[in-house]
């Protein structure tokens, strides 16, 4: 975690760079690694400071607010620091109808994290509604970090909570 | 339906014939299964003759606006003076749609294969697909793929790279796409001038779905008169397609038809129908963007691009959502206003202030404040969303409007007049 008084350390160094280097190879234009690199950020920090924009705006010559201007367009970018296991869960139509809200109120109660966006007071959970995964036919589909988990009900959910704790 | 499953003895199986089949997702298990053997005749054939080939052969384009795959990529300059891009859309992000993802999960050397054709054909040096961000199990399943394939040679000196999406529905547009690419906001861009003339990066780009790419080695082993001859109603519709049905059905998941197939038999055979006790009462054929369905049309639809419009609808990205009688259409054509209120990049002002405008006129309605009046505006701004932007996301948010007044109407009244008790929205 970096705060205002303690020293930045940089994001792109040793294997990150190496990795944003590789990157690097794959555009015309440097600016196209813009994506990868902040996921790599994101990756490395588990999210998106302002400082961190800044160092990807170097990198790649940009400006910070060009950065933090795409950085706000894409929702997967985190802007503020989550729980350790970060919870997506689609309550689109589809999923609505075949009962996503129960699974979202089973999760927000069994992880502590209470209300939608909040992280629960012990830092694990970060519950977030999403629109459309792209899975529909397998509702309700929960995003739960890297793991993507099909047919989620509220039935599942302890389980499903225990495993990550 | 998760995989492996038994395909319904209804189904065509074409490209869904290895989902559920681990080894088809190695190289090794590609190749003996007769994998990259299209790839390897493609590569020494002229490109022209492959564009004709796939001309012939009637496809066109599974992301959802139905283009002539052939045509498209007979577009990209015949005299090459520029680096030529292809992008693959693989940001599968149309509520109701989950194909692609079970193509990259399954059988992700097809992907592949059918990319390598593509950038033979159009002459592209370069090619991203663009897989959306939240997939990440397709995306690992790719990125294996694509260094087991590489290390085999077998893309020449092509190159294929991945590029993660971001969370942003809009990037699935073909122009917001590349400026995705680019390191940009997902905003659309103004056409023309048109990809093939200027795309990604200023290069002449051709852009297709994964769905549309993995039918291309089918049609180039079988030979385009085989694949033409997949067909069940209107010639114009040609090949097999993978539906995704999801919703209120016994048996949710992907099946594979020929063109044409009756949408009634693929709900009531095909996804074991509704569920016990409960009456169809609504079906989107193509994903959200377009029209609603109610049951008659439904019952009577076919399934290729000219039956959809018959019925006043589109195949879309084939897409089906399926609604049962215990569905209130108020509250989930609100849900679907409000995903693209969500969506919006917020560049038109038609679908910035529209789609939220739209969303809270919903809301209103369904929280017990709507007035009669509240109907007739929400036609109007429909109207006005419709047709007028960069893009049309704003006319996919108008489609579920507009065709669900005109056809749950009483619905809609029950709210407004107190005959139904509001609820929270
Ligand atoms: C708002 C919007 C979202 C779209 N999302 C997707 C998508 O997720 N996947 C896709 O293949 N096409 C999507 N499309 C269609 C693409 O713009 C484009 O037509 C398609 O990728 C072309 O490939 P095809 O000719 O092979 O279908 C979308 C279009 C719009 C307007
Ligand atoms: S609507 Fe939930 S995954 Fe598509």
């Amino acid at each position: 975690m970096s705060t205002a008084t303690q020293e930045y350390q940089a994001v792109f160094a040793g294997k990150t760079r190496a990795q944003l280097d590789e990157i690097l190879t794959r555009y015309p234009a440097k600016q196209a690694a813009l994506l990868p690199a902040l996921w790599l950020v994101q990756r490395e920090r588990g999210w998106i400071s302002d400082r961190s924009m800044t160092e990807v705006a170097e990198v790649l010559g940009l400006t910070p607010a060009y950065v933090k201007g795409v950085v706000t367009f894409y929702t997967m970018y985190h802007q503020h620091p989550v729980g350790k296991n970060f919870v997506q869960v689609c309550t689109t139509s589809p999923c609505n109808i075949c009962g996503a809200e129960g699974v979202v109120r089973a999760l927000l109660e069994h992880t502590g994290a209470k209300d939608l966006g909040a992280t629960s007071p012990d830092g694990q959970w970060t519950v977030i509604e999403v629109e459309c995964l792209g899975a529909c036919g397998f509702a309700t589909p929960v995003l739960i970090n890297d793991d993507f988990i099909e047919s989620v009900t509220p039935e599942k959910v302890p389980e499903l909570v225990r495993k990550y704790r | 339906m998760g995989y492996p499953h038994k395909p319904h003895p209804r189904e065509t199986v074409v490209l869904s014939k290895h989902f559920g089949d681990p080894e088809a997702r190695t190289y090794k298990g590609w190749v003996r299964r007769g994998g990259y053997e299209a790839l390897k005749n493609a590569l020494a054939t002229d490109p022209a003759a492959i564009i004709e080939e796939v001309k012939t052969s009637g496809v066109r384009g599974r992301g959802g606006a139905g283009f002539p795959t052939g045509l498209k990529w007979s577009f990209m300059p015949k005299e090459k003076t520029k680096p030529h891009y292809l992008c693959v859309n693989a940001d599968e992000s149309e509520p109701g749609t989950f194909k692609d993802r079970e193509i990259m999960r399954w059988t992700p050397h097809a992907l592949l294969e059918g990319t390598a054709i593509a950038a033979h054909a159009i002459r592209a040096e370069v090619t991203y697909i663009y897989v959306r961000g939240e997939f990440t199990e397709p995306l690992a399943i790719l990125e294996k793929a694509l260094a087991e394939a590489s290390t085999a040679g077998v893309f020449g000196n092509m190159k294929i790279y991945l590029h993660r999406g971001a969370g942003a529905y809009i990037c699935g547009e073909e122009t917001a796409m590349m400026n995705s690419i680019e390191g940009k906001r997902g905003n659309p861009r103004i056409k023309p001038p048109f990809p093939a003339a200027a795309g990604v990066f200023g290069m002449p780009t051709t852009i297709n779905n994964v769905e549309t790419l993995v039918a291309v080695p089918h049609i180039l082993k079988n030979g385009a008169a085989w694949y033409k001859g997949l067909s069940l109603s209107n010639p114009k519709s040609t090949g097999t397609k993978l539906f995704s049905v999801c919703g209120h059905l016994a048996k949710p998941g992907n099946y594979e038809v020929t063109m044409g197939f009756p949408l009634k038999d693929l709900l009531y055979e095909l996804g074991g129908g509704m569920r016990p006790g409960r009456t169809l009462k609504a079906c989107i054929p193509g994903g959200s963007s377009v029209p609603i369905l109610n049951r008659e049309e439904s019952e009577s639809c076919l399934l290729d691009y000219e039956g959809c419009v018959e019925k006043g609808t589109m195949l879309g990205s084939g897409g089906v959502i399926v609604f049962d009688d215990s569905t209130d259409m108020v509250y989930q054509i609100m849900r679907l206003a409000r995903f693209y209120a969500h969506e919006s990049c917020a560049q038109c002002t038609q679908c910035r202030e529209g789609t939220a405008w739209t969303t809270r006129i919903l809301e209103r309605i369904l929280t017990g404040q709507g007035a009669m009046k509240d109907l007739d505006l929400l036609l109007d701004l429909a109207d006005n969303m419709t047709g007028k932007t960069i893009c049309v996301l704003s006319d996919s948010c108008a489609a579920p409007v507009v065709s669900g007044i005109k056809k749950f109407k009483s619905e809609f009244e029950a709210y407004i007049t107190g005959k139904k008790r509001p609820v929270a929205a």
